[in-house]
């Protein structure tokens, strides 16, 4: 028998795996893993066709997500991922694309790109891998990084307010918002899969360990011990008031679904309004007749 | 290989003779040859031609998105692109160096896309509402890195309309961004613009691939160097990167496949350049002094051509409808059996230093500059032309 033809050493997940292109470059501990293992789960469950989904990237250690996933998939510049992926859904709304991509990313470099595709409800799925750093440079200070947490650019220690994803989101108007850490595996794979069932902006922040960067600077220890913050401290509270979501230095994170509303998306808007001013003379996009 | 055409879809075509300004000339060209789907941001002077695609699509069928920025512009319509759908966008000076970002991107990921740069002066905000052609180099070398891609000049509204169709024809063609690259005074000014039925109207169709889908590489270069595309979607589950990448489309990062993939988007521009390059020749044999000029400058200099030539002088024009890649062989020709060239343009000898880098020293070139503003007065031009024939 040869090697590949043995069963027990087939990924459970490979048809939606890059298999030619592993092993990937995450960190041991990393918790990126973990999230691109619930997206698939979610995925699968989903009942989407995956040949319509489409994976966009940014740059950093999350952007490399699109890489390893077997989906249309596109690795773009920093930042750029939303606006890429508002391209691809408006020019074909049969697909359903995915921002997969870290918050340095979608919130630091794209965001104003990201406020604004809530703003219009780009009917997007976007998951963000919140790190508290920039990893793939380095682990620079970030726009996530608590107070007081030290990083390559802050080495006295960060000063400066972090964003609140979750509160950020909803006020662009964001129609799903949730925020897990990847110890909640099962929880991230439900609200992916609710994300993915659903039309209209889905914002899902994933909290990760940086082994090799944050954690390190910080002397945390392990992705073991990071894992075991994130289970003593964690709260869930479902539809909690996102204004209270900050997060502390190694402080309680709540998590939860806190926004999952229905609200016409962009292309809804346009071809309902141009269908009223324009009448018979609007040539509908993306509809199906 | 050969290259897949059929006529206009009739939806996008105004056919007819029209009074338009080059900024709508530019939306009509991009109707006519099956643009579907426009992301941009208003900047003076090129915002008519969003607001025309932004009139008309909805009639036609497509979208029209204005974004937050150009960066975003850009992004957006090489998403699109992959998506199947023709995409645009149109800006000016401040809008087209953030857009170079995302260019670098559509040269990396060989993505056909068309955009339009309403020149006006700069450096920076500069003037927003008075001509320039100032960009001329950024178009060829804004991006970061080594990389080719087409500018075309028109130099009014007719050539605006009939030079969007080819961007859109070469864009789909060789799988890279093509640029237009006109200016506030072509942009603003109205004249004639007949627009051909749309069955006289020919269009390229984008080098679709059609073998098996477990066998498709997105850049494995065909016979004339350009790979064929597939779109998201089909079920291809292709990659594409930004990074250095091999055929396969996944990141490599050493210096062999940078030296594979970079030679490779220079390749397919730099050795197709002969069945690209487009100009127009008037008297250029005969000619003692021969006037190399683009855009609106050619209309200037075209007069002080006409009265070079009443007082005796022999006199050619060169003029550039493409602009990228440089026709360096057929200046380097005409080098070698004239007294000299006259480069008019508006900016600070931009244009002047490749004429003469192309020239290789056999003829000198007289540059005819200023910053930008106004167009040439011809007696300007007409001045150097008879310095450079004494």
């Amino acid at each position: 028998m040869k090697p590949e033809d043995r069963l027990e050493e087939k990924h459970p997940m490979e048809e939606f795996l890059r298999m030619d292109r592993m092993p990937h470059i995450w960190c041991s501990g990393c918790g990126i893993g973990i999230v691109v293992t619930s997206f698939i789960e979610a995925l699968q469950k989903s009942g989407l066709d995956p040949d319509k989904v489409c994976v966009v990237s940014g740059i950093g250690c999350t952007g490399r997500v699109a890489g390893y996933l077997r989906l249309d998939s596109f690795h773009t510049t920093h930042g750029r991922p939303v606006p890429f992926a508002t391209g691809l859904k408006l020019a074909n709304p049969e697909l359903k694309v995915v921002v997969f991509s870290g918050d340095g990313d979608i919130v630091g470099i794209g965001g104003n790109h990201f406020i604004h595709a809530a703003r219009r409800n780009m009917d997007l799925v976007v998951i963000c891998v919140n790190n508290f750093n920039y990893a793939m440079t380095g682990g620079q200070v970030a726009a996530t990084s608590p107070i007081g947490a030290n990083l390559s650019t802050a080495p006295y220690g960060n000063f400066e307010y972090p964003f609140n994803l979750p509160y950020l989101a909803e006020a662009s108007g964001a129609t799903y918002v949730a925020r897990w850490t990847c110890l909640h595996i099962r929880r991230v794979t439900k609200s992916i899969q609710e994300a993915l069932q659903k039309r209209g902006f889905s914002f899902i922040e994933v909290i990760t360990p940086c082994v090799t960067l944050y954690a390190r600077r910080n002397r945390l220890g392990d992705g073991l011990n990071l894992l075991r913050y994130y289970y003593e401290n964690s709260e869930i509270r479902h539809g909690a008031d996102t204004r209270t979501l900050d997060i502390g230095y190694q402080g309680k994170i709540i998590v939860g679904k806190f926004v999952d509303i229905e609200k016409p998306t962009f292309l809804d808007c346009m071809n309902n309004h141009l269908r009223k001013v324009l009448g018979n003379k609007y040539q509908p996009w993306g509809v199906k007749s | 290989m050969s290259v897949r055409k059929k006529s206009a879809d009739p939806k996008g075509v105004l056919t007819g003779v029209h009074y338009l300004d080059g900024d709508y000339a530019i939306a009509e060209g991009a109707l006519a040859a099956g643009c579907r789907f426009f992301a941009g941001y208003p900047i003076t002077p090129s915002t008519e031609t969003a607001e025309r695609f932004a009139e008309r699509i909805p009639l036609v069928g497509g979208v029209f998105i204005q974004m937050e920025d150009e960066i975003a512009s850009v992004a957006a319509l090489i998403g699109a692109s992959w998506a199947g759908v023709k995409s645009m966008t149109v800006t000016s000076g401040p809008g087209f160096s953030l857009m170079m970002e995302n260019i670098g991107l559509a040269c990396m990921m060989e993505v056909p896309i068309v955009i339009a740069n309403v020149q006006r002066g700069g450096p920076s905000t500069g003037l927003p509402t008075l001509t320039g052609q100032g960009d001329m180099m950024q178009v060829r070398w804004g991006s970061h890195g080594d990389y080719e891609i087409i500018a075309l000049s028109p130099d009014s509204p007719q050539e605006c309309f009939d030079l969007t169709i080819k961007a859109f024809n070469l864009s789909e063609m060789y799988r890279v961004p093509v640029f237009i690259m006109t200016d506030e005074c072509v942009g603003h000014m109205h004249e004639k613009v007949v627009i051909p039925p749309a069955e006289e109207i020919e269009i390229v169709e984008r080098k679709w691939y059609e073998g098996p889908k477990d066998k498709y590489l997105p850049y494995k270069p065909d016979v004339d160097l350009v790979p064929f595309m597939v779109k998201a979607g089909d079920g291809y589950r292709f990659h594409t990167t930004g990074l250095t990448h091999d055929e396969r489309g996944y990141p490599v990062i050493n210096a062999e496949c940078q030296n594979w993939c970079v030679r490779h988007i220079c390749d397919k521009i730099r050795l197709n350049a002969d069945k690209i390059i487009e100009y127009r020749e008037d008297e250029t044999d005969t000619a003692e002094i021969v006037v190399v000029s683009y855009g609106i400058t050619s209309r200037v200099a075209w007069k002080a051509i006409q009265d070079a030539r009443k007082a005796g002088i022999k006199v050619g024009s060169l003029r550039l409808i493409t602009v990228w890649p440089f026709p360096e062989k057929k200046i380097e020709e005409l080098a070698g059996k004239i007294k000299a060239f006259v480069v008019p343009e508006i900016n600070l000898g931009q244009i002047k230093r490749e004429v003469e880098r192309a020239a290789k020293g056999k003829a000198p070139v007289y540059p005819v500059s200023h910053c930008g503003g106004w167009v040439h007065n011809p007696n300007d031009i007409l001045k150097v032309i008879k310095e450079a024939a004494k």
